[in-house]
């Protein structure tokens, strides 16, 4: 029995109770069902072992969408628990581990996953490759993502979540101020994901480099993969920095080592710093993609070329390397001197003119366009005034002098989410309705998808524009409850009915998804949008080779240009395919590192030697593993086109 | 002759042996702490160099140039990050 002690959650609460019931339930139904209707072969040839970018694009997509689900739970129990002064829903220790997983599960499991499911979803098609450069690492990296998210999600019913925020700051995350195990879980389930996260940043760099279509120079990629591009760069640079200080923090907490300690010599501010040169370029890895969304978003809608295509890149290769220069930002408080702040307040600014650039470059797009205001094209709308406001907050937080006031109130918590929300989240959902149709072959309602935009968008200034103000009053972040005295009262409460539109958003959109799986028309075409880039090109669904024949490019927009300039694009003739096989082995060692993943956790040593045997003997079975992949044959993609051509449904 | 001679490789190899060899000094002669930390900055990062030149042929497929351009970037950033947190957590605290 003393064993099994570790295991427990230590703050229960009925709530915890029944999500342990809930869970094990929904567990139980899920392998019922895909047992009664017989879908385990279909489920581990079709999905487990597939390498295809497209299927592991949707994975990731589904896993995002649980995220956020996730994610957006805790953000409402914050706000429930903050709308009256006073108010005992959650305990003190509750709301810690609440805001904790919310800002993680957000960033690490629901923002990276979602952006890593369209990179993967689209860049390939955009540049009219077959697949990535490394299919078999490609399924390596989900599986690694979605692993470290279970282990992570695991916390919540075994052994308990971490609760030092989602920054986990030492020394509050060490040992002697977080003695319980959830902090492991962060750091652990982190790592994973991490490792993931950069292969994917190595598996994009390689494929955008190398499998171009023939003509396709670097200036004439689509702006979504420009912005790929420098996001995987920026992943391959920023992650391994988190690599290095997750392990550091994991050997501090699990093996005694003092290099984030207050003794013994440990600088636990470093910690800090470290966590910050990751986590500035990491803003950037989130919101680049979304850039490069609503750049064809709006071009598609606006119908026109994009207005300074040349001052968009620079602009992107601009930021990608001021992200680097800014982290101190983040800590201008923690005792540094004036010359520091300064010199890291300067590049802060700095960033404001790249970014500044892109949106006038936005402006101009539409200016004399004949604009349709479509859903994806509501969200690049709203995102525009929205993030402007959320980015001259973010100057003013750049200031190093007034920082000092506003540094860990609810100001700076107002400040990033009007960020982030719409230019991540925004992006995000437009991108996801954008490339829906050629994701699953039908279209998502306009009506409903209006709703739930209009929802969103209301929500989220409702939402957070009141922190605002209850920030400048004085309200800090993180605390669970405040006197009625302090009047911040009616701001919460402003701010609780934000969250309850943004709920509401949510809900239409899934509702959106269950409708038009069941009611939209299949009858869409190639190119339901009349858009302009590569992966319109295809057909719906796409074939699992994308193109039958390798395409021509000799113009930024080719597809539009095939279109209306009756250029050619596929000039060749159909020639027999090499694909990669799939497999099951990225599966089964992300397996293997979640068991390790949680023997470190609980510091079962046996359980993460087994594992780790396990890894082991799979990275060697690869390295003498013969596969030289399999042919689609001529004929059989003549088929599939002609059939795809006649297709009716 | 001269073009089989392979004369980039052999001399690369010498002077890889030769940085090798200094390195190892370090070690062996009697030197400051500064001064033996200066050697060993210098020959490891002359032997990085010299290993990604010419034994892994950074210059030599057509796409080098992004290969030296995205090495610069790393430079730039490692630079920045290593200066940078001594800055903020050193000198400038």
């Amino acid at each position: 029995m003393e064993f099994f002690k570790q295991f427990a959650v230590p703050n229960p609460t009925p709530t915890i109770y029944l999500s342990m019931v809930a869970i094990g339930l929904t567990l139980i139904a899920v392998l019922a069902g895909i047992t009664y209707f017989k879908k385990w072969g279909y489920l581990w040839s079709e999905w487990l072992t597939t390498v295809d970018h497209k299927r592991i694009g949707i994975m990731y997509l589904i896993s995002a969408l649980l995220m956020l689900f996730r994610g957006g739970v805790d953000a409402l129990m914050m706000r429930a628990q903050t709308s009256m002064p006073g108010n005992e829903l959650l305990s003190a220790a509750e709301y810690n581990e609440i805001f904790t997983t919310h800002g993680v599960v957000m960033i690490f499991f629901m923002a990276m996953a979602f952006i890593t499911a369209l990179m993967n979803f689209v860049v390939p098609l955009q540049i009219g490759a077959r697949d990535v450069a490394f299919p078999r690492l490609n399924a390596l990296s989900f599986w690694l993502y979605f692993m470290g998210a279970m282990l992570f999600n695991l916390s919540f019913v075994i052994g308990g979540s971490p609760s030092s925020g989602w920054t986990s700051y030492f020394p509050l995350a060490g040992n002697e101020l977080s003695p319980h195990i959830g902090t492991n879980y962060y750091m652990i389930a982190l790592q994973i994901a991490g490792l993931g996260t950069l292969i994917t940043g190595i598996n994009f760099i390689v494929t955008i480099f190398k499998m171009r279509a023939p003509g396709m120079k670097l200036m004439k990629m689509p702006l979504f993969t420009w912005s790929a591009l420098i996001t995987n760069l920026l992943i391959t640079f920023a992650f391994p920095v988190l690599t290095v200080a997750l392990a550091m923090g994991t050997m501090d907490r699990l093996f005694g080592t003092h290099f984030f300690t207050m003794d013994n010599g440990g600088m636990a501010m470093l910690w800090a710093n470290f966590f910050w040169v990751w986590g500035h370029p990491e803003v950037y890895i989130l919101v680049l993609p979304a850039f490069g969304i609503y750049s064809e978003v709006i071009s598609t809608f606006s119908k026109r070329n994009l207005y300074g295509y040349t001052s968009m890149v620079v602009a992107i290769v601009v930021i990608s390397t001021l992200a680097f220069l800014v982290w101190v930002h983040h800590f201008f408080t923690m005792g540094q001197g004036a010359l520091v702040n300064s010199i890291f307040s300067i590049t802060t600014m700095a960033i404001a003119i790249p970014t500044g650039i892109k949106i006038f470059n936005w402006l101009f797009t539409m200016w004399k366009g004949k604009i349709q205001f479509t859903v994806p094209m509501l969200y690049s709308l709203g995102f525009i005034p929205i993030f402007t406001i959320g980015g001259v907050t973010g100057v003013m937080l750049g200031i190093a002098s007034a920082d000092y006031q506003y540094h860990n109130t609810m100001f700076l918590v107002a400040h990033f989410h009007i960020v982030i929300i719409p230019g991540v989240v925004f992006a995000m959902l437009a991108g996801m309705t954008y490339w829906w149709p050629k994701m699953f072959g039908f279209m998502l309602n306009e009506k409903i998808g209006k709703w739930a935009f209009w929802n969103i968008a209301i929500g989220t200034c409702l939402a957070f524009f009141p922190m605002f103000i209850s920030g400048l009053d004085g309200q800090a972040r993180r605390m669970y409850t405040y006197s009625e005295v302090a009047g911040f009262g009616i701001w919460n409460l402003l701010s609780f009915f934000g969250a309850l539109g943004l709920a509401m958003g949510f809900i239409l959109i899934v509702f959106n998804v269950y409708y038009s799986a069941r009611y939209a028309t299949r009858d869409i075409g190639d190119d339901p949008w009349d858009a302009r880039t590569l992966e319109w090109a295809t057909r719906t669904p796409v074939p699992e080779y994308n193109f039958a024949v390798t395409p021509q490019v000799d113009s930024r927009e080719p597809f539009w240009d095939s279109k209306y300039e009756g250029k050619t694009l596929f000039k060749e003739e159909i020639k027999d395919i090499h694909m990669p096989n799939n497999s099951g082995q990225p599966f089964i060692m992300a397996a293997f590192f979640f068991v390790a993943g949680f023997g470190l956790v609980f510091s079962l040593w046996p359980v993460v030697y087994v594992a780790a045997a396990g890894i082991a003997v799979l990275l060697f079975i690869r390295s003498f593993e013969q596969d030289d992949g399999r042919h689609i044959h001529e004929q059989e993609i003549r088929d599939t086109e002609n059939d795809k051509r006649g297709e009716t449904r | 002759m001269r073009e089989l001679f392979p004369a980039k490789q052999v001399t690369g190899f010498v002077a890889s042996l030769a940085l090798t060899v200094i390195a190892l000094l370090v070690y062996f002669l009697d030197m400051s702490f500064t001064v033996g930390m200066v050697v060993l900055l210098l020959t490891a990062f002359t032997q990085a160099g010299l290993q990604l030149v010419v034994f892994m042929h950074a210059g030599e497929s057509p796409d080098s140039d992004s290969i030296y351009l995205n090495t610069y970037y790393g430079i730039f950033i490692a630079l920045a990050i290593v200066f940078g947190s001594l800055l903020a957590m050193v000198w400038g605290y």
